[in-house]
């Protein structure tokens, strides 16, 4: 009925290759983004942008990251949260060395940091494949959480060890900081994460995204028919670690305010970006959002439920938590291997038919 | 001697023997990757799960206590008996196999002919299910683990050496113990693997599925026996780290540190896991002994990882894995 290409003429080039082809889905998109610019901004408050929005926002950014790497360049890494660290270092270096510039620029800076030691870290992916690679990437995540930790240059030799992000500002609003207010907050991170998103959903449409599919569906054929391994796995690792980095720079600066790295960038965040990956779908920019919105919202609901409902003891119920999540995810895998993306491609192709079922 | 010579060779015997603990981790995951092409993560919370329930039979600790108490009020904690070592080890190595044949029926059968990738995932949430699961049955907190291992400096060595070098070695009874518990686990799973009619069909199923299935190999009661056997594996593991270090969750981590022997040794080879596992351990005491001081220590955590990392880059499928051959 409303969901279907039919009767949507399209009169040039332009329009006949733009993001979403079907209006329902450009009017989709509208939505959201007026719902999340102008709607949730006056409803929300400390509880929310600190448990559920700004977690999301900055989860999606990175979630996004690592889908490009490892849903469309076929590259696994457990590396995501060494790289996290990298773009939050890079962040407090860089907010400190240079206080007059803004703080936006200083993220996409610490991005490009994180890109170039992502490229470094990518280049054993010309040799190395599969769960070899994965484990290699492994050493990425403790030498990096290594270096922080013991080298005092990272955080400007502070007693504790820690790295505290100053106050700034953007155009007047405070960002990072004590001063900072929930909307303020929720916006900034949500400006990054439009800026990521539509520019993975385009990079990923054209030239540099297929020839990462190509390469993750057979990187051998793909060299044959032309497609440069060196700088097509290179290009997936620098996207990848500059998102991944912009991530961490918000993470440290915007959400948690203070870091210390072991805690915030350990090994625990790695698994835990790779799962929104996968329970999102892999190879899909819709199920990072779905797989990051998941498990953000899936533990807050089950403390709500069972220390808030139930009263148990908080310690039972983080174990509890750890088990549900666990099972959650085994089963999850056992009945849509291909993530919520998948579910969400069912729901269109059905929608394309209805209200006829075949 | 010289004696900064002597001090080598001791660091370096040293991390010999943890290279063996770590091999007796590795082991575990090459049985299942030979076995099933899994990658399972879930390797290090089994040792974990293994010595929790081992500290928590011998003990006699009431399964689930803490959950009990707050669901209903009660106070129970323990029965109030202490089992003997070795029926405690015989009824954990049941356990073992029993979570071996739930884990097969509930989530492997399942996920036959899927990605690796999917399958190395469902691993690591079991792994979250595991500690989980350990955590709400016998508790977080550290446990002692004693099941009659000698522990402590081994004296003999202590005072051979010094009468020889003129300094006596530092070597703990307990790392020599776990040599020798490496050497039988692995003749022993040799002589399964060689001489059985059980061990010749995992190493049918090991090199090829389709064909062990069409010579009537069943392949769910194969991927039931490897998981048990990893299980065991687990379990030894577990006592050795448990003894050593406390019954805890960084038990679990200790998979982290199998990780790097695997690269090394290739994931599909034992011989790889047990040299592997010298290697690193040797490597990482040595580089930590001569390099950790300049450069600020600790570098154990990841020293092994970039070891593996740059003989990967030369050796790409570790020093015994089978060599990979690609085809379009």
């Amino acid at each position: 009925m409303f969901y279907r290409e039919a009767g949507d003429f399209k009169t040039s080039y332009r329009e006949d290759s733009q993001t979403f082809p079907i209006k329902f889905d450009r009017w989709r998109f509208w939505a959201v983004l007026a719902l999340a610019y102008g709607v949730v901004p006056i409803f929300i408050n400390d509880y929310w942008a600190n448990a559920v929005f700004v977690p999301f926002l900055i989860y999606s950014i990175a979630a996004i990251g690592l889908n490009i790497l490892v849903g469309y360049a076929g590259q696994v890494s457990l590396g995501t949260g060494g790289f996290m660290a990298v773009g939050a270092y890079a962040c407090y270096k860089l907010m400190t060395a240079f206080p007059e510039v803004s703080i936006f620029v200083h993220v996409l800076l610490a991005g490009g940091v994180t890109a170039a030691v992502g490229v470094l870290f990518g280049l054993p992916s010309l040799r190395i494949k599969g769960f070899y690679l994965a484990v290699a990437t492994l050493a990425a995540q403790f030498f990096l959480v290594w270096l922080f930790n013991k080298v005092p240059w990272f955080y400007n030799y502070s007693a504790s060890g820690q790295i505290t992000a100053p106050s700034r500002q953007v155009i007047g609003f405070f960002v990072t900081g004590a001063q900072t207010t929930a909307v303020s907050k929720y916006l900034f991170c949500l400006v990054m994460l439009t800026i990521v998103a539509v520019l993975a959903r385009n990079l990923t449409r054209g030239t540099v995204g297929r020839k990462w599919m190509a390469i993750r569906d057979m990187d051998i054929a793909a060299e044959i028919i032309g497609v440069n391994p060196l700088t097509t796995k290179m290009t997936a690792f620098m996207v990848s670690s500059f998102f991944i980095g912009i991530a961490g720079a918000l993470f440290f600066a915007v959400y948690l305010g203070a870091a210390e790295v072991g805690e915030a960038f350990g090994i625990q965040k790695s698994f835990l970006i790779l799962f929104m990956v996968i329970i999102g779908g892999l190879g899909s920019i819709f199920g990072s959002f779905a797989g990051a919105a998941f498990l953000v919202l899936l533990p807050v609901l089950l403390k709500n439920v069972l220390v808030g409902s139930l009263g148990w003891p908080t310690d039972l119920a983080a174990h509890i938590e750890l088990m549900i999540v666990g099972g959650l995810i085994v089963v999850f895998l056992i009945a849509e291997p291909h993530g919520l993306a998948q579910l969400w491609r069912l729901t269109k192709e059905k929608l394309r038919l209805w209200p006829f079922p075949h | 001697m010289p004696e900064q010579l002597l001090y080598a060779t001791e660091v370096m015997l040293n991390g010999l023997m943890a290279g063996v603990m770590y091999s007796l981790v590795a082991l575990g995951f090459v049985l299942i990757f030979k076995a099933s092409g899994i990658f399972n993560y879930a390797q290090g919370v089994l040792a974990l799960f293994a010595a929790l329930t081992l500290v928590g039979l011998q003990n006699g600790q009431v399964p689930f206590a803490h959950m009990i108490n707050a669901v209903f009020g009660t106070h129970v904690a323990e029965f109030g008996w202490q089992l003997p070592a070795v029926v405690a080890i015989a009824l954990t190595a049941l356990v073992m196999v029993g979570l071996a044949v739930l884990i097969e029926k509930l989530v492997l059968k399942h996920l036959v002919s899927q990605a690796p990738i999917i399958l190395f995932m469902a691993t690591i949430g079991l792994a979250y299910f595991l500690e989980g699961l350990g955590d709400v049955m016998w508790g977080a907190d550290i446990k002692k683990l004693d099941v009659g291992l000698p522990q402590g400096i081994s004296e003999t060595i202590e005072s051979v050496t010094d009468s020889l070098f003129g300094y006596g070695f530092f070597i703990d009874n307990l790392d020599i113990v776990a040599t020798v518990v490496a050497v039988v686990l692995v003749s022993a799973l040799t002589i399964f693997s060689q001489y059985s009619k059980q061990g010749r069909a995992l190493r049918a199923v090991a090199d090829d599925h389709q064909a062990a299935l069409s010579v009537g190999i069943s392949l769910r009661f194969i991927w039931v026996l490897v998981w048990s056997i990893a299980g065991f594996v687990a379990l030894v593991a577990g006592i050795m780290w448990g003894t050593k270090s406390g019954v805890q969750f960084s038990l679990s981590l200790i998979a982290l540190k199998a990780l790097p022997v695997l690269m090394l040794g290739g994931f599909t080879s034992i011989p790889g896991a047990i040299v592997g596992g010298l290697i690193i351990g040797v490597g990482e005491k040595l580089f930590d002994f001569f390099v950790g001081p300049m450069i600020g220590g600790a570098t154990e955590n990841w020293f092994a990882y970039m070891l593996a990392l740059i003989f990967l880059v030369f050796r790409p499928q570790g020093l015994f894995g089978e060599k990979i051959i690609e085809r379009v």
